[in-house]
């Protein structure tokens, strides 16, 4: 798994939470059964960028998938209306996944804190390569499962099994079939 | 929602994810029972391609946007697991396989390499790997600095701007060389370019290279991994460690693709991207992939790697010391014996035993050692190492013979200089067999 370094945010001293350097995969699996509608803050309408190949792999997973992007409000992504802001966003969601840079994430975390009670949000996720321990004390504090450094889609193909088809190591030892995380 | 909030209640803290120890993934990383079949053991997909649900589905494949089957040539279920299992047994984050283990080092070359420019590798090298990156890799533009790097400092001294990777054999063929893998993995960190470990002759088993600071390993599984001499295979593992953004040494990796459509490896597939990399562009294109025959035969003698490891390498110090004290033999080259100058660094990066292959020489010079090769009856004379059976061969006229004599001399391959693979035959058959063609030479 990628290294990310901690750095401070905000003028705020530096926060580490050891706990989050790895998570039990009956927390990831958990989460990604449970979560139906999650927000993605940093969707792109580039068919090439990562979030776009992550939309679109979860969005066939099952997932419903609500693009957050403010200078493409208004627009479609695969299908799904572009809101310029969480709290834009007038239905319930059960997670968002920040895919914009470690310093964003307080910002955005901070509005996830304040959008939670109304929206129904439980988790909150940052994706591969983005870590904020601060944002992520934040959010604990308010009541929020949060998971770092992880992409849910790469999650989920790897406890699925499908992870596996690419010769990558899912870290995995069972005798039992491997099956959709959402079956 | 009702399940998380069980969690929550029940206070589950995130965990690291479970350790398993090596003899269990050797038997079980990356094989599940058969999805649909239930079937225990690995099938064999032989199969050339895999049917698309429709139109859609087949570019996702295409595209990379989603995981799935398309070609063997690019990904097949049954190499997948030989992938994932070697890769779990490195401690690495992805692998690929190919046809054999050169196939293996090209495709590390056209990863990582263009034409112009340059890599640092030891001279301790099996001899096959000596000519392909000497004279073949050469016509590609791909240029190969050779250093003994059992002094690190040659490889700092040989660095230039145009390097892009540091390549050497730990436990180096054909025997008895340890390599310092933390200072060579030091000098790879201070000039931002991955340190490549040949492991085929340690195995994980006897060693981790990427516990030492390695980036890529690489292997013929037609030696130990395989270990039974019936099948040829090779593989690159990935550490998912190496930052591939540091410097713009890494053009094909951190920037627009325009094999595949403007795709940006380390950014979409992040510490896995070399391992997607490698096989969505150098696999596609070149084609040196694995048979799933191959695959098969590889995994069934991968789950007894452990078992082997352990036979080999009490067998051959066994043998080593046994020649140690002979008469005729003039000297012993196994980092296994405590008069080895490397046999410090073999207990520290190679505590479980210092492998199963190793050279001597015999006072009668290169007459003498041509006899023992000739007289012995159960090891077998050819050129390979890694198998159940005990091997021997003369490595000056055979495997290293497109060496000059300097060359030979410095890859520990000179004119008086026989290698064994010691098997996990009976130690006293093995022993025995060596005697009577001592007595003979």
């Amino acid at each position: 798994m990628v290294d990310v370094a901690i750095k401070s945010t905000d003028g705020h001293p530096l926060v580490f939470l050891p706990q989050h350097d790895g998570y039990a995969d009956e927390t990831l699996r958990t989460i990604l059964r449970g979560v139906e509608t999650f927000a993605m803050v940093g969707a792109s309408t580039h068919w090439r960028r990562p979030s776009f190949y992550a939309m679109k792999y979860l969005t066939k997973k099952g997932f419903r998938v609500i693009p957050i992007n403010p200078g493409r409000a208004g627009e479609t992504i695969l299908g799904e209306t572009v809101y310029g802001s969480l709290a834009e966003f007038p239905g319930k969601l059960d997670m968002v996944d920040i895919f914009r840079t470690s310093e964003e994430a307080l910002d955005i975390t901070k509005d996830v804190i304040a959008a939670k009670d109304e929206k129904g949000i439980e988790v909150l996720w940052m994706q591969l390569t983005v870590r904020n321990d601060h944002a992520a004390q934040l959010a604990e504090e308010a009541g929020l499962t949060v998971i770092m450094n992880r992409c849910p889609k790469i999650e989920y193909a790897r406890l699925s099994g499908e992870l596996s088809w690419s010769g990558i190591n899912s870290r995995i030892v069972s005798a039992k079939r491997a099956r959709p995380v959402k079956s | 929602m009702n399940e998380m909030q069980r969690l929550k209640a029940q206070g589950a803290e995130p965990a690291l994810p479970t350790d398993y120890g090596i003899e269990t993934l050797a038997v079980h990383a990356g094989a599940r029972p058969d999805p649909v079949t239930g079937a225990r053991s690995t099938p064999i997909y032989q199969t050339t391609s895999f049917a698309f649900d429709d139109a859609d589905h087949a570019a996702e494949l295409f595209n990379l946007q989603t995981f799935g089957y398309i070609y063997s040539r690019i990904t097949n279920p049954t190499v997948a697991v030989l992938e994932e299992r070697v890769a779990a047994l490195e401690n690495g984050r992805g692998a690929v396989a190919a046809a054999t283990g050169h196939a293996a080092q090209f495709l590390v070359g056209a990863t990582l390499l263009e034409s112009g420019d340059e890599f640092i590798s030891s001279n301790n090298l099996y001899g096959g790997s000596v000519t392909q990156f000497g004279v073949s890799f050469k016509k590609l533009g791909w240029n190969c600095h050779f250093v003994d790097m059992t002094e690190p400092e040659n490889v700092e001294r040989a660095m230039t701007d145009k390097v892009k990777f540091i390549f050497c054999e730990g436990l180096a063929n054909p025997g008895g060389i340890v390599l310092d893998l933390e200072a060579l993995a030091e000098v790879s960190r201070r000039h931002g370019v991955p340190l490549i470990v040949d492991n085929t002759m340690a195995s994980p088993y006897l060693c981790r290279p990427f516990e030492h600071g390695a980036d890529l390993v690489v292997h013929s599984t037609t030696k130990f991994i395989g270990g039974h001499g019936n099948t040829m295979g090779g593989i690159v593992v990935e550490s998912g460690r190496f930052d591939w953004w540091q410097n713009d040494k890494f053009p094909s990796m951190t920037k627009p693709d325009p094999a595949y459509h403007g795709l940006t490896f380390a950014e979409t597939f992040g510490d896995f991207g070399f391992t997607m990399k490698m096989r969505a562009v150098a696999l596609r294109d070149y084609g040196p992939c694995m048979a799933a025959q191959a695959a098969w035969n590889l995994l069934q003698g991968v789950e007894t790697l452990p078992l082997r490891m352990e036979r080999h390498c009490a067998n051959a110090l066994a043998v080593a010391r046994y020649l140690e004290a002979h008469p005729k033999v003039a000297w012993v080259s196994y980092a296994g014996l405590e008069s080895n100058p490397f046999h410090a660094l073999a207990q520290k990066y190679l505590p479980r035993g210092a492998g199963a292959v190793f050279t001597f020489g015999l006072k009668g010079g290169y007459d003498a050692g041509l006899k023992v090769v000739d007289k012995v009856n159960m090891f077998s004379h050819l050129a390979n190492i890694g198998d159940t059976r005990s091997l021997i061969i003369h490595p000056a006229s055979t495997t290293h013979r497109q060496l000059t004599d300097e060359q030979k001399t410095r890859a520990g391959a000179g004119p008086d200089v026989v290698r064994l693979s010691v098997g996990i035959e009976s130690i006293d058959d093995i022993i025995g067999d060596l005697d009577q063609a001592l007595d003979q030479a």
